[in-house]
């Protein structure tokens, strides 16, 4: 089974300021590491490898520096990775991102199954997963928190809902976005590491992959961020006062008033 | 201080400290009051290839050598030395094999070591015999093509938890020292049996138990060297092993210097953080520059080591003495500048406090180290009656 897992290198969430004119994250000066969730996924292809066989490889859309969240993730017991990175791609929204990394993963070829994390903790978005899927008219499953069987063209996996999970059957090849709760994440090896350092990572640019140049970068991205800001947080409230009977009748009806119960 | 380690000993050293951060210190308070033994983090640092550090790379090993393993055991010991103890207890198992074993033997055991997959101990203290190990009482006699065991081992780190032992037992008791010799037995061996788990003040996640065999028969090709060699291996390994223990002192010392120091930057009386008075400042000095002291000893000692010198027992005596006392006087003033608050055991320095002291006590208490450094120094010495700079 060829596996590939898509991850992003994001400035570590700690420290994230946003530029005022732009409404863009600023991301001089600031630490980068691999996005949480991307971590679940690596570690369920890495399972899925060590249940069902095949390859890892793993799938970044970044700037050249994205090569180092690449090589820690290699150490973990991914079998290769693939940098994608092309000064055209500068300004991508979720459309043209998930246009592009769609496209290497074309050009990787006969993937049976793409794993995201379920989202990227900088733009909180979740929505790169679901359009690689629809990019490449493959099946396609969110917050997928067990991946049960796999067989016969056909997986078969528990999707986290809010009020319990679903059980699945999609067929492959398939896109999956994945929640914390499917794994605990293993901490690398110094075999691992050792071998991470040592590999070549390709990087390919965007006629590499074969991509149309409009659907890149700015021009590909229909978003616009008008503004980013803080909600205010406004506590309304009122304290009762009075009798303690007439403090009660007034809460009854209050309560009433906003059917709240 | 930057040492300049090489690129694979910072990956050692980081990986170290991340299994400590991420795996250890979470749990060591909880591991310390049940006394349970760390399997998990045991498992988590054969996963993470830790120990095969010092093993040659064709038996399953990183290829490193003492001052590899040594990078390791520090950053653990940061977090907790009964985690660090059970770690460096195996390559104490270990390490006889890997000195003297045949190559059979060393195929045999040394992949399953390297790959964490079995815990190494090593057995040489009996009830009657600690620093004195020519007291050794437990015997091995020669049928056929067995040796026949009897005797007990005490206060085995590992105990009951390791797979594979090394043993030193007396072949011809009316040799001495000279008749001990080493064995190679596995658990599970008929008449190899275990003895309590004992209670200690200290490093209390490990376990220490008995090693007890009864007419126990093990085949004669798990004799390590020849008969005799007994004693030898033990001193030979014990020297190997003796800068992992000082590797525990120091990285239990910076444990202590981090917790003290963090606390008295937050810690406000008269008005300012303790942090700013100078009894505090030269407490947290004086520590820091012992622990300093003790890391470049350790760094330096290992370095050597690893050049493959023809004798170093008194190097490596020098720098488990002068880290383990550092390790003790840190972790006492440790406790000293958290006041009331560092002898309760919601902070872990009362626990690093108690750790302490067996890194003056286990692998040949810190008298026998000043026994080891004088009697070599004796011998340098001796027939020179002029003090002439050479070298």
């Amino acid at each position: 089974m060829k596996i590939v897992v898509c991850i992003k290198q994001v400035p570590d969430v700690a420290d994230v300021r946003i530029d005022p004119e732009t409404n863009t994250l600023i991301r001089e000066g600031v630490p980068s590491i691999v996005n949480p969730f991307d971590m679940y996924a690596v570690e369920e292809a890495i399972r899925l490898k060590e249940r069902f066989g095949g390859e890892v490889k793993l799938l970044t859309m970044g700037p050249p520096q994205a090569e180092a969240a690449l090589r820690e993730l290699l150490s973990l017991g991914a079998d290769d990775a693939v940098l994608v990175s092309d000064r055209t791609f500068a300004g991508s929204d979720t459309l043209a991102t998930s246009y592009t990394l769609a496209m290497a993963i074309r050009k990787i070829g006969d993937v049976d199954l793409v794993l995201c994390g379920k989202q990227a903790i900088d733009g909180d978005t979740a929505q790169v997963g679901p359009g690689i899927a629809e990019n490449l008219h493959w099946g396609f499953a969110a917050y997928v928190r067990k991946i049960e069987e796999i067989g016969d063209g056909v997986m078969r996996l528990e999707r986290l809902m809010d009020d319990g999970y679903d059980l699945l059957r999609i067929p492959l090849p398939a896109v999956i976005t994945v929640v914390k709760e499917i794994n605990e994440p293993r901490l690398p090896s110094l075999k691992g590491k050792m071998k991470a350092k040592k590999l070549e990572i390709p990087v390919w640019n965007a006629e590499e992959i074969g991509a149309d140049p409009e659907r890149l970068g700015l021009s590909g991205s229909p978003t616009k961020v008008s503004k980013i800001f803080t909600p205010e947080f406004r506590r309304k409230g009122e304290i009762l006062q009075g009798e303690a009977e007439a403090q009660v009748d007034r809460l009854v009806s209050e309560i009433e008033r906003l059917n709240i119960v | 201080m930057d040492y300049f380690l090489t690129e694979e000993q910072l990956m050692i050293r980081d990986l170290a400290a991340q299994i400590a951060r991420e795996k250890v210190i979470p749990v060591r308070a909880e591991l310390d009051e049940k006394e349970e033994f760390p399997s998990e983090i045991m498992k988590v640092l054969a996963d993470s290839d830790m120990f095969g550090l010092y093993i040659p790379e064709e038996y399953g090993g990183m290829g490193g050598g003492i001052l590899e393993n040594c990078i390791a055991i520090e950053q653990l010991s940061r977090a907790c030395i009964a985690v660090s103890v059970t770690f460096a207890a195996s390559g104490l198992g270990c390490y006889p094999i890997l000195l003297y074993g045949t190559e059979e033997q060393k195929k045999k055991y040394l992949p399953r070591i390297a790959s964490g997959k079995s815990l190494a101990a090593f057995g040489l203290t009996e009830p009657n015999a600690g620093s004195d190990a020519g007291g050794i009482q437990t015997t091995a006699v020669k049928d056929g093509d067995s040796y026949i065991l009897n005797g007990t081992k005490q206060w085995i780190t590992n105990g009951g938890e390791a797979d594979i032992y090394t043993v030193i037992a007396m072949t011809d008791r009316s040799r001495g020292a000279r008749g001990a010799s080493a064995f190679i037995l596995e658990k599970g061996m008929e008449g190899f049996k275990f003895g309590k788990k004992e209670k200690k003040m200290g490093i209390r996640a490990s376990a220490t138990r008995e090693l007890i065999f009864e007419d126990c028969r093990i085949p004669a090709r798990n004799l390590l060297s020849r008969e005799g060699m007994g004693f030898i291996v033990a001193m030979k390994t014990l020297d190997k092993s003796r800068p992992g223990i000082a590797a525990q002192g120091v990285g239990l010392a910076q444990g202590a210097i981090d917790e003290a120091a963090v606390y008295a930057k937050t810690r406000i009386q008269f008005g300012k953080p303790i942090a700013a008075q100078q009894a505090i400042q030269h407490m947290l000095a004086d520590m820091t520059t012992q622990t300093e002291a003790a890391r470049s000893l350790l760094y330096a000692t290992c370095k050597f080591m690893d050049s493959n010198p023809k004798n170093f027992s008194k190097e490596a005596a020098m720098v488990k003495l002068f880290a383990t006392d550092t390790a003790m006087k840190v972790t006492t003033d440790a406790v000293q500048v958290m006041g009331g608050y560092g002898y309760m055991r919601e902070y872990p320095v009362e626990k690093m406090m108690r750790d302490a002291k067996i890194l003056q006590i286990y692998e040949g208490t810190n008298q026998i180290q000043r026994n080891v450094i004088g009697l070599e120094l004796v011998k340098e010495y001796t027939g020179k009656t002029e003090a002439v700079p050479v070298g």
